[in-house]
């Protein structure tokens, strides 16, 4: 009996994949242009993999960030910009979606608080070293 | 000691405490489609399986709304939401499929399993259509208004509670 079930199993297809499609043509080719393969890696490199949120789609092996290097492949390869790629993905999923750090109506405090914060922190030290200074011509 | 000192303490404290309050929120996980209020893009997909047609852009824009349903035959929420996308279709909704990355024997397996509540079903293999409307996972469900433009979004699977919702959109766009 055992033995049977031995032969049997020798016979059995593997478990099908959850995903048995075959990956977009561009999800795991190159380009052939290694100046285009290598503009559209940069992009790559800054776009969010919606299923897996803390990967960009360079590095996720999800189905679905594979379909993104695809878009962005053949977009680069039929001469779109990086930028315009980018905003294509932006006006569709929001700046979620992108790595890439920007200044806009909601992100300017990030870079205005530093400089704010430099330029107290220099006010400070000028007045207080000037008083000292003064002080010192004084005596 | 002069009061302007704890200034910087007092700062600190506040933004420990932002932080704190922050952790204890949950996360939004969903990428939500910016998309909404915004016509379909253009598109033409394949039927996804034989004997049933596929769906374009034209397929939305005669006067009626409808909800657009992506879903994969490989996707365990798609099982949970097949009874209540039936009982939408029993309302008189129309309910027009994407299959996504699939095989047509898998969907026509799927559908004599699970009922079949779809007026057409075009295949998006690599994600075309899903990356069009701003969709980031399956399954998700869009309410399509008469004039073909993308007015509702749900994202994960139809439940029993989500139905008089979708059917109250669908009325809202008559």
């Amino acid at each position: 009996m055992r033995f049977w079930f031995a032969i049997l199993a020798l016979f059995a297809a593997p478990v099908l994949a959850q995903q048995s499609m075959p990956p977009a043509p561009y999800a795991y080719t190159q380009l052939e242009d290694p100046a285009l393969e290598a503009e559209a890696t940069e992009l790559m490199e800054t776009l969010r993999c919606l299923k897996c949120q803390s990967q960009s789609i360079n590095d996720s092996d999800a189905p679905m960030a594979g379909d993104m290097r695809h878009q962005v492949r053949s977009r680069i390869l039929a001469g779109e910009s990086p930028d315009a790629i980018r905003s294509w993905l932006t006006q569709r999923y929001g700046d979620y979606v992108s790595y890439q750090p920007e200044v806009s109506s909601t992100t300017w405090p990030l870079f205005a608080i530093p400089l704010l914060l430099l330029l107290i922190v220099g006010g400070v030290l000028f007045t207080r070293l000037g008083k000292r200074r003064s002080d010192k011509g004084t005596e | 000691m002069r009061l302007a000192y704890f200034i910087p303490l007092a700062l600190f404290l506040f933004f420990a405490g932002l932080a704190g309050y922050q952790l204890t929120q949950p996360k939004e996980q969903n990428v939500r489609s910016q998309m909404i209020e915004q016509p379909l893009p253009d598109f033409t997909l394949e039927p996804a399986l034989e004997g049933m047609p596929g769906v374009s852009r034209a397929d939305f824009v005669d006067g009626q709304p409808r909800l657009l349903n992506i879903w994969a035959s490989w996707c365990l929420p798609c099982i949970a939401e097949a009874p209540h996308l039936e009982r939408l279709r029993e309302e008189g909704v129309e309910i027009i499929g994407i299959a996504v990355r699939d095989r047509p024997e898998a969907v026509a397996d799927f559908l004599n399993r699970y009922g079949n509540p779809y007026s057409r079903i075009g295949s998006d293999d690599i994600s075309e259509l899903m990356l069009e409307i701003g969709a980031s996972g399956v399954p998700e469900t869009y309410v399509i208004d008469a004039a073909g433009n993308i007015r509702y979004q749900h994202i994960g699977d139809i439940r029993a509670e989500t139905v008089p919702l979708l059917l109250e959109k669908l009325e809202e766009v008559r």
